[in-house]
């Protein structure tokens, strides 16, 4: 029989998978947020010296994993697997970025949850044995997220107070070896769609994914919000915090005292022009590899749930009036003694 | 959760924030004042200064304004004021020209026919197609309603 | 008192579209098509030029302007030519705003580059 599965949802590694090293990468915005200081590299402007936002975004991933494999003292060929994912059509963040790398490649794709999701498999190939190490790189980029699903930069649009600003970030794991911090349980959440409509409203949206996952995982490993110093979710913003702890609490889990939120945490909201918050693929995956796992290897943090989310829409599904279904994972990342 | 999606899109509405109307309105109605305005003085700077008549003062103001607007969209401003303004920048006619550079300045990458030229009127279009149809159908029922007469 | 009608005419008809943004779902694209197609039909029953000689370009400058000036012309149009009269006026007397439009809007975007928000 399998033994590593718990419950409905969950695996439990047979040993810590440990993540050996990180890097993050920051745009301008983000480096006048309250964690500049967190970030490995901060560009020093939307362009980074390319000639299109694309490839900018590509060049972060690209110099995000560079950056983790330096730190892990690790060379390419090191590395058995890279699983790494974008916002923009056809994974091409991921797709060019890494092209020239020579890593054998998975292009997964989980929107705004890419980040766990894509450390959840690579943690399972290297607890499975596939892999001495995998990478898990993940990015997003303001302007080509705008372009993408919303509108051009130049265009005199107004915000909605729910709207989201898209981080320009990007952040990358090395997993295996040894490390005194490691993954050691995750949860892969369930599409759930609340019937939600509106494409600025991604936190009300992703929300009750967040929770589903949240209270599969408590069900799965026995555990409660207390078993952990904090719970992050990725870029639920500030209404779509407000509806995970009251929702959660009416579930009997009260995480109110404990959850953090990428999104809230990246930019200052009152001085810094972002409405609900920050969101996309780079915000749980920027201040994942700088500002929390720098916390959980020498910091206030020993245990945390990282659970990160996702608005599986595009703009075609938007214009055709489909609801926007949520998706949401959760990894258990600890201090290993 | 013990919601179903109505209850839950009920819920929704009630704990997002709304939009601050009043002074949403208030800019609104200040800056497309200004807009209206500065309209006002151009058509009057070309009917006295240029001698050039009501209907031509008209056209000229067009012209005028729409140039103006580009060109703040050009000079990364118009969204800056639009920001605020809203409705006050969307619905002068700078804000068509803002609708149409936008597009056409953010998609010069990909090449200038299929890129610039092709995406230019994917805001504004409906405009033109809505606005010119209804248009020939006023000119329809005129003509109709000459012949009943 | 020229400006005076010009600003508060011209600044009503933005609130009202404000409102529309703020309390409707209808996006900024549908709204302006929206005033579009109602510049249009007041232009066609003869109600919007009477707010043009009182407001001016608190009239003639928001987008309604435009539908107005689209059904002048091809009522016009129809007069003069008939059918053919009637597809030709619009186009003909909107010219002066689709052209320049068209012309600056590739102009400045050829010049200028979008730059990323803060």
């Amino acid at each position: 029989m399998n033994t590593k599965r718990m419950g409905s949802q969950t695996v439990r590694f047979s040993s810590p998978v440990p993540i050996l090293a990180s890097a993050s990468i920051g745009g301008k915005k983000e480096g006048e947020g309250p964690l500049r200081d967190s970030f490995d590299i901060l560009m020093p402007d939307a362009e980074w010296n390319e000639e299109t936002w694309e490839k900018t975004e590509s060049k972060m991933q690209k110099e995000a994993l560079r950056l983790a494999l330096q730190k892990a003292d690790c060379k390419a060929e090191d590395i058995h697997y890279v699983l790494a994912g974008d916002l923009l059509n056809q994974c091409i963040g991921a797709g060019f970025g890494l092209r020239e790398l020579g890593i054998p490649f998975y292009g997964v794709y989980g929107a705004c949850s890419t980040m766990v999701e894509s450390l959840s498999l690579a943690s399972m190939l290297v607890d499975g044995g596939y892999a001495d190490h995998a990478a898990a790189v993940t990015s997003s980029h303001f302007c080509t997220a705008e372009r993408q699903y919303r509108t051009p930069l130049e265009y005199g649009g107004q915000r909605t107070p729910t709207a989201q600003w898209t981080v320009t970030g990007a952040g990358a794991v090395v997993l295996g070896g040894r490390s005194n911090v490691g993954v050691t349980h995750v949860t892969t959440g369930k599409i759930v769609d609340m019937g939600v409509k509106d494409p600025n409203n991604m936190g009300g949206a992703m929300a009750p994914s967040a929770i589903n996952t949240i209270k599969t995982h408590f069900q799965d490993t026995g555990r409660g919000p207390a078993d952990y110093d904090y719970i992050i979710t990725g870029d639920l913003g500030t209404v779509g915090s407000e509806i995970l702890i009251e929702l959660l609490g009416e579930e009997g889990y009260d995480i109110s005292k404990n959850h953090k939120d990428c999104g809230c945490m990246i930019f200052d909201g009152d001085t810094q022009d972002v409405h609900a918050g920050g969101s996309g693929c780079g915000c749980v995956g920027s201040v994942f590899c700088g500002h929390i796992l720098k916390e959980l290897s020498g910091g206030a943090y020993r245990r945390i749930l990282l659970i990160g989310t996702g608005a599986l829409l595009s703009p075609t599904t938007s214009l055709q009036g489909e609801s926007v279904p949520g998706i949401a994972h959760a990894a258990v990342i600890e201090r290993l003694s | 959760m013990e919601m179903n999606q109505q209850e839950y899109g009920d819920y929704l509405n009630q704990v997002s924030p709304n939009s601050k109307l009043f002074k949403d309105m208030l800019w609104a109605f200040v800056v497309g004042g200004i807009i209206c305005t500065i309209g006002q003085l151009i058509s009057n700077f070309y009917m006295d200064n240029l001698g050039l008549n009501e209907n031509d003062a008209k056209g000229a103001v067009s012209i005028t304004m729409i140039f103006l607007g580009a060109l703040l969209t050009g000079l990364n401003l118009y969204h800056k004021i639009a920001k605020h303004a809203g409705a006050g920048t969307l619905v002068p006619i700078t804000g068509f020209a803002n609708a149409i550079v936008s597009p056409a300045m953010e998609f010069k990458r990909e090449g200038l026919v299929l890129g610039l030229a092709a995406k230019m009127f994917v805001i504004a279009g409906p405009v033109l197609v809505y606005g010119i149809t209804a248009s020939v159908a006023v000119g329809m029922i005129s003509l109709i309603i000459k012949a009943v007469m | 008192m020229e400006y005076l009608n010009a600003f508060w005419v011209g600044g009503l008809i933005c609130a009202i579209a404000q409102i529309l943004i703020d309390k409707t779902k209808l996006t900024p694209g549908r709204i302006l098509v929206l005033f579009v197609v109602i510049g249009c039909i007041l232009g066609g029953l003869g109600i919007y030029d009477k707010l043009v000689s009182f407001a001016g370009a608190g009239a003639t400058v928001p987008i309604m302007g435009f539908g107005n000036t689209l059904a002048k012309g091809a009522i016009e149009g129809a007069e003069q030519g008939g059918i053919l009269g009637a597809f030709m006026g619009g186009a003909k007397a909107a010219a002066a705003g689709i052209t320049a439009s068209i012309v600056f809007g590739f102009l400045i975007a050829l010049i200028f580059k979008p730059k990323s928000r803060s």
